[in-house]
Order: structure tokens, then sequence, then C-alpha cells
């Protein structure tokens, strides 16, 4: 049998917890700006105006079908070609950030298609304010429909942290890489990197599962 | 001009770096194909020792990250025994990650198909066998199309990822001339247009393509 060694686990648990800490931070942050800045991204391309949506809905295609990886190579090395210097902390969360909000544009786009077209005419009738129709009328109804595939992505963008590593990101994988180059060992960092990801997402994902049914509920929706 | 210097220096690198992220793509697509129905039949089972199995897999695979996953299979299973070279640690894992995704459409797939037509066919005696072959699979093949092309999509930017295990597909050459040139926003600028025409140009009308064709078969049996 191969030699797992429990006091070896014991003596690097303290770096991966710490590690985990920096991880979800990294995805919330991430998260935080892919939600303001998708918001932005679904809604430029609902306007009318053709030199605004065109280019954004090519630009949200293409980050949607290039490599993410990629996508932090280039925010890090292209912006000291024109002296501007990002750390690796900046550098991720606006390549992690602009990935995710291009999905998360759909996911709102999604969601903003969902509402039937009475709402808007009604909304209209009552002479509300663009700003009005959208904040009481059609973003409250948008959300349920899209609260499944926010929770998705938010899942997502967790799993996609240990990518932030290559550019020196200090989260669970870089922790992992070093203690295993420390030590010359690999199966214990690794294993636990990969158990920690099933119980933070696992339990993330069965506790958004049960609060679309919830919001579902409130709204009157099934 | 210099730009077309750079461009003979390292466009056969790239292209040579492309048609290994192609060949890539394919095998593990190939894989998680087989994976995918496999998997996705055997949690559709009422049997414990069917789905149970599955399930575990499908959980681990989607619970954690693609890159700790390769890094898992890469350097720890051959303290297991196991050793596998990089460019099949890459596939197999990009594979069996994607799968774990692709089992859940064929699930959805599955269930998606009207309960009616499972009595038709039990109606006129087939065998389970030959109805999931004639009557189910084919109807959910059609169903699950669309989203098998975004997971395609995932797969091919997944395969990036096998870079950090320095197999030298598109992403390693481009790591690897940047890290010789600094040309950081000519070398990764190509490479996200080229995954970006791998993706658009290559997956989405292949897949259009064949829904197509399945529209018209099905269309034919029905």
């Amino acid at each position: 049998m191969f030699d797992w060694r429990w006091e070896f686990v014991w003596q690097i648990t303290p770096r991966l917890v710490e590690a985990t800490g920096r991880t979800i931070l990294a995805a919330l942050l991430g998260y935080g700006i892919a939600m303001v800045l998708g918001l932005f991204f679904a809604l430029a391309q609902r306007t009318r105006f053709k030199l605004v949506n065109k280019p954004i809905r090519e630009f949200v295609e293409f980050i949607r079908s290039t490599p993410l990886i990629l996508q932090i190579f280039f925010v890090f090395y292209v912006g000291p070609q024109f002296g501007v210097m990002l750390s690796p902390w900046p550098a991720g969360m606006i390549a992690i950030g602009l990935h995710y909000a291009s999905y998360l544009s759909e996911v709102y786009r999604g969601g903003i298609d969902s509402v039937p077209k009475g709402q808007w005419e009604a909304a209209t009738s009552l002479s509300l304010s663009p700003t009005r129709t959208y904040y009481r009328v059609i973003i409250p109804q948008a959300i349920p429909p899209a609260f499944a595939g926010m929770g998705n992505y938010l899942v997502g963008i967790f799993k996609d942290t240990p990518m932030l590593s290559v550019i020196g990101v200090a989260e669970l994988m870089h922790t992992a890489n070093s203690i295993g180059s420390e030590h010359y060992r690999f199966l214990e960092p690794y294993t636990m990197v990969g158990v920690i990801f099933l119980l933070i997402s696992l339990p993330t994902a069965a506790v958004l599962r049960k609060a679309e049914v919830k919001i579902r509920r409130k709204m009157g929706l099934r | 001009m210099e730009f077309l210097v750079f461009l003979k220096d390292h466009g056969p690198e790239l292209i040579r770096g492309s048609l290994t992220t192609i060949e890539l793509t394919m095998l593990s697509a190939a894989l998680a194909i087989i994976i995918a129905v496999i998997a996705g039949l055997m949690r559709l089972s009422t049997n414990r020792l069917v789905y149970g199995p599955a399930t575990v897999y499908v959980e681990i695979f989607r619970g954690t990250s693609l890159l700790v996953q390769i890094y898992w299979i890469f350097f720890v299973l051959p303290l297991f025994g196991l050793t596998l070279e990089k460019f099949t640690a890459g596939f197999i894992a990009v594979g069996m990650n994607l799968g774990a995704y692709g089992a859940e459409l064929v699930r959805g797939g599955i269930q998606s198909v009207p309960k009616g037509q499972w009595e038709a066919a039990t109606a006129l005696s087939m065998s389970p066998a030959i109805r999931m072959r004639r009557i189910i699979f084919p109807q959910a093949l059609l169903n699950m199309l669309p989203p098998w092309g975004n997971l395609l999509i995932e797969l091919l930017k997944g395969t990036a990822l096998v870079a950090l295990i320095s197999v030298s597909d598109l992403m390693f050459m481009a790591k690897k001339i940047n890290s010789t040139t600094y040309l950081s926003a000519q070398v990764f600028g190509i490479a996200l247009v080229l995954y970006y025409l791998m993706s658009r140009g290559l997956i989405t009308p292949f897949m259009r393509w064949l829904e197509r064709l399945m529209a018209r078969k099905v269309g034919k049996r029905l």
C-alpha cells in the first residue's frame, strides 16, 4: 500500500486552512466584480445603439470561448509591456472577474428575457420611469429564474481559483505546490486540496438549491 | 512589419501547439462522451450498487477543480504504481472531468423524454435495451445536443490547463514564446484568437450540423 502519513497531514493543516481562507476571499472578490460588471454587460447588450451592443456582445462571446488560464496570463503579462505593473492579486481578480462577468451577463440576460412582455407594457402604461421599471418590476422577477445559474457560477468561480496559482496568488493550490516541493511529498497536500474543495463546494451547492426553492416560493412562483 | 517577423519566427510553434490542442480536445471529448453515457445511464438505475458509484464519480469530479484533478492524476497516481505519460494523464483528466458534467446532461436528456414514449415502447413489447437504443436515446440525444455544444467548448478551454504539466499544447507554446521574447500582448493575443477560432469556427458549426442531422433522423423515425 502507499504510505499516507497522518503526522504530515496534521503538520500542514494550519497552512492549508489559512490558504483556504484566501481561496474563499479570492472567489468572493472575483464574484463581486463579476456580478457588477456582468450587469453592465447585460444592460449594455440591451441598448439600441449598435455601436455599444454589438462590440459588447462580441467581447462577451470572445471571453466565454477562450480559456481563463490564458486570460490570467494575458492580464498579468501584458500590463508591464505597456508600463502598467499589476501584482498577482489585482491581475487575478481582473481576469477571473471579467471571465465570470461574461458568464453572469448571460444569466442576467436569460433572467430579464424570461420576464413576460406584459410586465414591460404594464409598467409603461403606469408611466413608470425606465429606472423604476427595472428596479421595481423587472429585476425582482428576473432574479428567481437567474438564481440557479448565479449559484452554479459561484461554485464555479470557487473551483477556478486554483488557476490563480500560476501567477503566484497564494491560494490553496499554490500553497499545496510549495508544501509539496519543500517536503518532496505531493500525496497528502494534493489529496487534501481535493477534499477541501469537496467539503466546501458540495454543501454550498446544496444550500444554494434550498435557497432557490425558498426564493421561488417567496416570489409566489411555484 | 515587426508583427510579421514575429509571426514568421513563432507561427510554426503556435500551429504545432494548436494541433496538439485539437488532438487533446478530440481524445478527451471521445473519453468524456463514453463516460458520460455510461455514468448517465447508471445514475438512472434504481439499484444502489449501480447508481451509487456513478453518483460518487459525478460528485467528486464536479465538486473539485479540474486543475486539482490534473495534478492529482499526474503527480499522485504514480505513488499507487500507475504512472501515466503527461499527454495521457492530461487528456484522461480533462475527459473524466467533463464526462462528469456530461453524465448529468445524459441523465437530464433521458428524463426529458415524455413518459408516453416509454409506455408506447413497452406496449409494443420492446425489450428495455431496444427501447433505450431505438426510442428513448435518439430523442434524448436531440434534446441534449445544444448543451453538449457548450460542454465541448468548456472541454477545449479545459485542455489549456494541461500546459501546467508541460504538455506542449497551444497554451504551453504561448507561455514558452512569452518567456523568451517578452512580447506578451502579441503571443497571448494570438493564442486567444486561435482558441476563439477553434471554439467558434470548429466546434460551434460542427454542433449545429450535428443538431440538424439528428433532427432529420429523429424526424424520420417519429
